[in-house]
C-alpha cells in the first residue's frame, strides 16, 4: 500500500522502529482465532441507547486530509456501518455500527489500507467525564464573557455621565445580568474555595470568591439605594479573566492526556484460556486464576506470570529488563507478565494471579512514587500561600483603619475594603501562569514533545542531574546490522537476496534489522519459508535448504569450513555451503552525542542507570563521554538510586523507556520518555518525545528555563502593579472605573509578557548546529 | 430615554444570540476536530458535512 503523503510515510517508518505497534499487526494477521479478536472488541465497544455500538480507534498513522477521505470512503460503504468519522486533531476514528455488524471486517479493512488501529476502551479512560469538565468550563467562560461585555457597555454609559433614574436603570439591568452569571460561572471558584476552607486551608480561590461575592452584594445594596457606585463590571470581568486561565490550564492537560493515550496501548486486558476440551476462551484478566492454562500467540504480551508447558519461542523481555535481545524459551521456563512473545505460540500454566504478577509489583512501586511527587507545590500555589493571607489581612486592615478614620462609617469602610480585594485580583497568578504553560506546551508540541501538565515545566527547569536508561533511550531499542562477512564472489548477490527474503518473513528484531540492512537487494524466489521459533527462519531454494538464524542451528546444515565456526551473531547458510554472518550492534539514538554534550554544557551531571551488563554500558558511556555509570540494575535498585539522589537534594531528571524504568520515572523530580516506551513508562513520565532525536531533552530544558523566567517576570510585574494600586485603593481613590481599567491593564500586561515565550527564538532540536560543540566533543561525534 | 428602552433590549438580544450560537456550536461538536475541519473543506466530494 502506497503511503498517501510524505508525513504519513514517515509515520509508517516510525512505526516499524517501535516494536509494539508493528508486532501487534503481524500478530493479528497471523492469528487464526477470530473469536478471540471479537472478544477483545466486544470489551472495547460502547452500546448506545438505540442498540448501535460505538467504537473509538486510536489510529496513530493518520496525518493529513487524504488519510481522512481514504479511511472514511473505505469504511462507510461496508455493511452495518452507520457512520465512520475521523478526528484528525486526536488521530482517532469514531465508528458507529449496527448491532449485528462485523467489527473484524472494519479492523481488517483498516489494516489493508495501511492504518493499523487500536480500539480505545472508553470506560478505561473515563474520557467522557473529562471532556465534560472541559466543556463545562468553556460554557462558564462563554457566559461570563457575554455578561462582561454587556455590563461593561452599561458601565461605560454610567461612567460617561448617566445619572439619576437612567443610572439606576442601568445598575438594575446590570444586576439582573450579573446575579445569575456569577452564580453560574463562579461555581468553579466557589466550590474550590469552600473545599479549601473546609479543610482549614486558604487557596487562591478564597480571595477570588470573597472579592466577587462581596462586590456583588455591595453593588446590589447600592442599586437598591440609588447609589452612584456599583462594581458589577469588576466582579464579572474578574470572573471572565480568571476563567480564561482556568480553561487554558484544563485544555492543556486534556490535550496532553489524549496524546499520551492515543499512542497504542500495550497492556493485556484478557487472556486466551484453554478449557479442558481444548477450546480457547477469552477471559478477562481479573478472572485468570493460578493453575489455568493459557495460550499466548506470537505478537501478544504475556498477561500473567506463568511457566511454559508446550511450545518454543523467543521472548522480548525489554519492557521488564530494559534489554532488547530476545531470550529463547521452552518447556519448563518461567516467564513474567509484560514480556512480548515474538516467534511461536506458547501454552502456559498460570502461576500467580494478575494482581500479584511482576508487572503489578512494579505498578505498586510506581504508585508509591507518584504519591511522593504529589507533594510538589507549583510556583503559583506557593505564591498563593503568601498572597491569599496577605490580601485578606490587607482588606481587613483597610476596613478597620477606615472605621477608625471615619468614626464608624461601615459603608465607606466596606467599599474601600472591597476595592482592595478587587484591585489585588490575582490575575498574574490565575491567568499569566496558565498562559505561559500553554504557550510552552504548544512550542514543545510543535517540536514533537508532549507535556503532561504545567507543573512539569517548572520541575524540569529545577533539575540538576540527568539520569539515563541505556537501551531504548540512549540507544535505539533494536540493534542494527553493522557488517557482514562470508558473502563472497559470484554467490554474494544471490546469498544476500535470499537472506533478505528470509529476514522479511520474521518478526524477530534481528531479522528486521537485517531486512532493513539489505533493503537495496533484489528479492529471490524461495519456497516453503517457515519460522522455527527459538532458532530462525528456513526456506528452500532449488531443492536445497537455506537457513537464517542462530549460528549453531545454521551450522547444522552448512558445509565443513576451514575457518573456525563462529557462534555469535546471526548466521546464514545454504545447505552444504560456507556459513555467512551478520553482526548486530546497538546504535546510538540520533543526536545522542550532541544532546549529552549540550546537557553537560548546561552544567547538568549525567549518569547512566542500566539493567544491562558492564561491557555494553561502558562502551556507550565512552562514546558519549559519561563517567558516572551503574549497570546490572533491577527496577527496585533503580528506584532506590533515584530516591537516594532525591533525598540528597539532587533534583533528578529521569529519562527512560521500559517498565523497569517506570518507578524511577515517577520518582524523578521530572521525567522524559520516548514515544516508543512501554505504556507504563509513558504514563509515569511528564514528557513524551515522539521523534527519534535525543535533542528533545536539551530543547525541553531550554523551554522550561525560559518559561520559568517569564513566570518570575510576571510575578515581578504583578508586584509592581500592586505597589501602585494597593495604596490608591487604601486611600479610597479606586472608583469602579479605575478598578476596571487597572484590572484589565494588569491582565493585558502579564498576558502579553507571557506570549513573548512564543516569540522566543530557541533553536529547534534538528537545527542546533555542530559549531556550538567543542572540538573534543566533535571528535567523539566522528567516532560515533 | 425612549430610545434606550428600545436599544437596551436590542443590545441584550444580540448578545444572547451570540451566546446561544456559541453554546450551540459547542454542543454540536464543532470544536472537537479543528484540524480535520480545516482539511475537509478541501475535499470536493458529495459526502455531506455532519
Amino acid at each position: 500500500m502506497e503511503p498517501y503523503c510524505a508525513v504519513h510515510a514517515e509515520g509508517l517508518m516510525a512505526m516499524s522502529c517501535c516494536g509494539g505497534g508493528d508486532f501487534a499487526t503481524t500478530a493479528a494477521d497471523s492469528r487464526a482465532d477470530d473469536a478471540f479478536r471479537r472478544e477483545v472488541f466486544a470489551h472495547a465497544g460502547h452500546t448506545l441507547s438505540n442498540g448501535d455500538i460505538k467504537f473509538v480507534f486510536s489510529v496513530p498513522t493518520i496525518h493529513c486530509g487524504a488519510c481522512i477521505s481514504t479511511i472514511e470512503h473505505a469504511l462507510t460503504p461496508l455493511p452495518g456501518v452507520k457512520s465512520a468519522r475521523v478526528n484528525l486533531s486526536l488521530k482517532r476514528l469514531n465508528i458507529v455500527l449496527e448491532p449485528d455488524a462485523e467489527i473484524l471486517a472494519i479492523d481488517d479493512e483498516l489494516k489493508t489500507l495501511g492504518f493499523p488501529a487500536t480500539p480505545v476502551d472508553l470506560g478505561d479512560l473515563s474520557q467522557l467525564e473529562h471532556d465534560q469538565q472541559s466543556s463545562k468550563l468553556l460554557k462558564a467562560l462563554a457566559v461570563a464573557g457575554f455578561a462582561a461585555g454587556n455590563i461593561m457597555l452599561l458601565s461605560v454609559s454610567v461612567w460617561s455621565g448617566a445619572d439619576g433614574p437612567t443610572r439606576d436603570l442601568f445598575h438594575f439591568i446590570s444586576a439582573l445580568i450579573a446575579i445569575p452569571v456569577v452564580a453560574y460561572s463562579g461555581q468553579v471558584f466557589f466550590r474550590s474555595a469552600f473545599g479549601a476552607l473546609r479543610h482549614g486551608r486558604l487557596n487562591m480561590d478564597v480571595p477570588i470568591s470573597l472579592a466577587v461575592s462581596l462586590a456583588l452584594a455591595m453593588s446590589l445594596f447600592e442599586t437598591f439605594n440609588g447609589g452612584s457606585e456599583a462594581y458589577f463590571d469588576a466582579a464579572v470581568t474578574l470572573l471572565f479573566f480568571l476563567l480564561i486561565g482556568r480553561y487554558l490550564d484544563q485544555r492543556m492537560r486534556d490535550r496532553a492526556r489524549n496524546s499520551v493515550v492515543s499512542l497504542s496501548k500495550l497492556a493485556a486486558k484478557g487472556a486466551n484460556c484453554i478449557t479442558s476440551d481444548g477450546q480457547l476462551v477469552y477471559t478477562p484478566i481479573d478472572e485468570v486464576k493460578p493453575g489455568m492454562q493459557l495460550r499466548v500467540f506470537p505478537g501478544d504480551r504475556v498477561p500473567v506470570d506463568g511457566s511454559v508447558m508446550r511450545g518454543t519461542s523467543d521472548l522480548d523481555r525489554s519492557l521488564v529488563t530494559g534489554e532488547s535481545e530476545l531470550v529463547p524459551v521452552m518447556k519448563g521456563y518461567t516467564i513474567e507478565a509484560g514480556t512480548l512473545n515474538v516467534t511461536g505460540a506458547l501454552d502456559l500454566i498460570v502461576k500467580k494471579e494478575a494482581d500479584q504478577s511482576f508487572l503489578s509489583e512494579v505498578m505498586r512501586m510506581l504508585e508509591a512514587a507518584e504519591n511522593g511527587r504529589g507533594a510538589y507545590v507549583r510556583i503559583a500555589d506557593r505564591m498563593a500561600r503568601i498572597y491569599a493571607p496577605a490580601v485578606h489581612l490587607l482588606a481587613l486592615f483597610a476596613f478597620i483603619g477606615w472605621m477608625f478614620v471615619t468614626g464608624g462609617d461601615w459603608y465607606v469602610s466596606l467599599t474601600i475594603a472591597i476595592a482592595v480585594l478587587i484591585v489585588t485580583c490575582p490575575c498574574a497568578l490565575g491567568l499569566a501562569v496558565p498562559v505561559v504553560h500553554v504557550v510552552g506546551a504548544t512550542k514543545l508540541f510543535q517540536n514533537g514533545i508532549l507535556m503532561r501538565d504545567g507543573s512539569a515545566l517548572e520541575r524540569l527547569a529545577e533539575t540538576s542531574r540527568v539520569v539515563f536508561d541505556k537501551t531504548g533511550t540512549l540507544t535505539m531499542g533494536t540493534p542494527a546490522v553493522v557488517g557482514c562477512d562470508g558473502f563472497e564472489g559470484r554467490a554474494k548477490a544471490t546469498g544476500l537476496s535470499m537472506a533478505k527474503v528470509l529476514a522479511r518473513h520474521s518478526a524477530h528484531p534481528a531479522s528486521k534489522s537485517i531486512s532493513r540492512f539489505l533493503a537495496q537487494e533484489t528479492d529471490s524466489e524461495l519456497d516453503t519459508i517457515r519460522e522455527v521459533p527459538g532458532f530462525g527462519v528456513e526456506g528452500r531454494m532449488d531443492g536445497k535448504t537455506v537457513r537464517l538464524g542462530r549460528a549453531d542451528w545454521v551450522n547444522e546444515i552448512a558445509g565443513a569450513s576451514e575457518q573456525p565456526l563462529q557462534l555469535e551473531g546471526v548466521a546464514f547458510a545454504v545447505e552444504q555451503q560456507n556459513p555467512c554472518h551478520f553482526f548486530l550492534d546497538e546504535t546510538l539514538r540520533q543526536d545522542a552525542v550532541v544532546a549529552v554534550s549540550l546537557l553537560q554544557r548546561e552544567g547538568k551531571r549525567i549518569e547512566i542507570l542500566s539493567g544491562d551488563s558492564e561491557t555494553p554500558v561502558r562502551k556507550i558511556a565512552k562514546l558519549l563521554g559519561i563517567d558516572d555509570i551503574r549497570f546490572g540494575e533491577t527496577p527496585k535498585s533503580k528506584f532506590a538510586r533515584i530516591q537516594d539522589l532525591q533525598a540528597s537534594k539532587d533534583k533528578v531528571l529521569m529519562v527512560g523507556d521500559g517498565i523497569n524504568d517506570a518507578p524511577s520515572l515517577a520518582a524523578g523530580h521530572a521525567s522524559i520518555a520516548p514515544a516508543t516506551a512501554a505504556d507504563v513508562g509513558r504514563q509515569a513520565s511528564d514528557f513524551v518525545f515522539t521523534r527519534d532525536s535525543l535533542m528533545a531533552i536539551p530543547f525541553a530544558l531550554m523551554i522550561a528555563k525560559r518559561a520559568g523566567q517569564i513566570i518570575r517576570q510576571n510575578f515581578g510585574l504583578a508586584i509592581l502593579y500592586n505597589c501602585i494600586a494597593v495604596p490608591l485603593a487604601l486611600c479610597g481613590y479606586i472608583t469602579p472605573l479605575v478598578a476596571a481599567i487597572a484590572m484589565s491593564a494588569s491582565s493585558i500586561v502579564v498576558v502579553t509578557n507571557s506570549l513573548r515565550l512564543l516569540r522566543t527564538q530557541i533553536e529547534a532540536p534538528e537545527k542546533v548546529s555542530l559549531t556550538k560543540i567543542k572540538p573534543t566533543q566533535k571528535l567523539r561525534l566522528a567516532k560515533a | 430615554m425612549n430610545l434606550l428602552i428600545l436599544l437596551i433590549p436590542v443590545a441584550m438580544g444580540l448578545g444572547l444570540l451570540g451566546l446561544g450560537a456559541f453554546l450551540w456550536s459547542l454542543k454540536s461538536g464543532q470544536y472537537e476536530d479543528p484540524d480535520g475541519a480545516a482539511e475537509r473543506i478541501l475535499h470536493d466530494d458529495e459526502s455531506k458535512p455532519l
